[in-house]
């Protein structure tokens, strides 16, 4: 067993998913506890299942799907913050109703191109084996880049999240920030659809922060111990998957789940 | 409609301000005015804009016509009327506090020993009771060393006796950093003594002054006359019955 272990953790498309797995795991762990703080999952999710129309239109026009894909995600992000303060629809229902009627556009899109014969499973549960070199490159950069703005606005953004009026008043541009932390959610959502798929992305982004809140004391605390139970799942989801033969992307996400459960329960257990 | 020069001696001053809300006036020709050190409490029932005249003084809201001057660099402390604690952010008061900025640790200790929640330095804010918020959002503002402090409704959720005493507090921080404040009330018998001037808001400004002015006025009595003598009521009410040492009724009037 160790040694197909390491017969595994050899192969070059297994070390360029653990790679491309363990760069996002990095960034979720401080971007999802914003969404976590600010209860944002609905809009992320909302955000992945547009992107399907985003690799559908792509494929549509011959253009880069890398490319295409981060243009849509920037694109519903801007357009959903737009939407978001408009009256008499609330921002539930409109996520609801967006988030369902893009991922459907993009399936009947993609079925109407008779040339296209794409994998549509690839895409809504990831194909995480199948990263090239030049993908890993695009999430490596999405990921560097998207880690050094959330430190540089670190302070900021933890403000405009804990009380934004006190932050506004204070001198901080709460509207811009806003709107950089959706482009970021965007960015992050554009890279990982190869990973674990537009239907479970949103899980990866919250479910380490939900269990790192137990663990921490301060907000940077919740966001590294995210981090970390973020890498850790992706190796015991990519480990598992190999032994069992099971899609990746839903073995991760079962991994960070099971993750989330045992810290969730075990200190309570210990009190009693 | 902003604009930064300055007129007088005043930290803020804002004259004719009107707002309305989808066709439904709120504020109507308003003027005021803070000087440094000076408490302004505004009072007025639900409904009268108190807040939406903080908000535009605060310059989160745009009048619909007015003027506003502010002092140059004039940095405002505001506290909010509440504020959601998220529990799924771990934040302890002095990282909250560290949030307007990074503050030195003894300038914090000092305010918040000043505020009476030292004690609270290392809690969540999660774990923080509604009155003692209160008190870490007063330091918050107070943080920035602000020329002008903003509190809307700074007692709510605080017991009689806390409020007296934060009232007390806020007048104190008033004369000892020669700051000016702009506060929201309900209840002017308690605020009274800490403050300068009293606006008595109802959409327009019904009357304002010193308060004990105001409080004879007949506009204030027109608003709050009902409801004052209400509040004595629960102290003087009739009583139709006796109790004995062991708090037995022992007879009853109405018999």
């Amino acid at each position: 067993m160790i040694e197909s272990l390491i017969q595994l953790y050899t192969t070059d498309f297994v070390l360029y998913a653990l790679a491309a797995g363990m760069s996002l795991a990095l960034v979720a762990g401080p971007l999802g506890s914003f969404i976590v703080w600010r209860r944002m999952s609905y809009f992320g999710d909302t955000l992945a299942h547009s992107a399907l129309l985003g690799i559908a239109i792509g494929l549509l026009t011959n253009s880069n799907p890398q490319l295409s894909i981060i243009i849509s995600c920037l694109f519903f992000a801007v357009l959903l913050t737009l939407l978001e303060r408009r009256p008499g629809v609330s921002t539930d229902t409109l996520l609801g109703i967006i988030a369902h009627s893009s991922l459907a556009m993009g399936v009947v899109v993609l079925a109407l191109s008779d040339s296209i014969r794409v994998n549509l499973e690839a895409y809504l549960f990831g194909a995480l084996l199948t990263i090239s070199s030049s993908d890993l490159l695009w999430v490596v950069a999405v990921v560097a880049f998207v880690s050094l703005i959330l430190y540089l606005f670190w302070n900021d953004l933890l403000s405009a999240t804990v009380h934004a009026e006190i932050a506004e008043i204070e001198g901080t541009n709460v509207k811009r920030l806003n709107l950089i932390l959706v482009l970021l959610i965007a960015l992050v959502v554009s890279v990982s659809m190869k990973i674990v798929g537009v239907l479970l992305i949103t899980s990866l982004l919250i479910i380490p922060p939900a269990a790192a809140r137990r663990l921490a004391q301060t907000p940077e605390q919740m966001a590294i111990k995210a981090s970390c139970i973020g890498s850790l799942s992706i190796v015991v989801g990519l480990t598992v998957a190999f032994f069992l033969d099971v899609p990746v992307g839903p073995a991760i996400v079962v991994a960070a789940s099971a993750i989330f459960l045992l810290l969730y329960f075990y200190p309570s257990v210990q009190k009693a | 409609m902003q604009s930064t020069s300055l007129n007088n001696s005043a930290l803020i001053s804002a004259k004719s301000i009107y707002k309305s809300f989808s066709g439904h006036r709120v504020l109507e020709d308003i003027k005021l005015s803070i000087e440094p050190g000076q408490i302004v409490t505004l009072i007025g029932p639900n409904g009268a804009g108190k807040t939406t005249l903080v908000r535009i003084v605060l310059g989160l809201l745009q009048a619909d016509s007015g003027e506003i001057f502010r002092r140059t660099s004039l940095k405002i402390g505001y506290m909010p009327q509440k504020m959601h604690v998220e529990s799924t952010m771990p934040l302890n008061v002095f990282r909250f506090l560290q949030l307007s900025g990074k503050h030195d640790e003894a300038m914090v200790d000092e305010t918040l020993t000043l505020l009476r929640i030292l004690h609270l330095k290392r809690r969540q804010l999660a774990a923080v009771s509604g009155g003692e918020l209160q008190r870490v959002l007063l330091a918050r503002a107070l943080m920035r060393k602000p020329g002008l402090l903003i509190l809307d409704e700074p007692a709510q959720g605080v017991d009689l006796a806390g409020q007296a005493e934060l009232y007390a507090l806020i007048s104190e921080i008033s004369s000892n950093q020669g700051c000016g404040v702009l506060m929201i009330s309900h209840d002017l018998h308690l605020v009274m003594s800490a403050t300068d001037e009293v606006i008595c808001l109802n959409q327009h400004i019904c009357c304002h002054g010193k308060p004990e002015h105001v409080s004879n006025d007949p506009a204030y009595l027109d608003l709050f006359g009902a409801r004052a003598s209400q509040d004595i009521a629960v102290y003087t009410h009739h009583h139709n019955h006796r109790h004995d040492l062991t708090g037995k009724i022992t007879h009853s009037h109405d018999d």
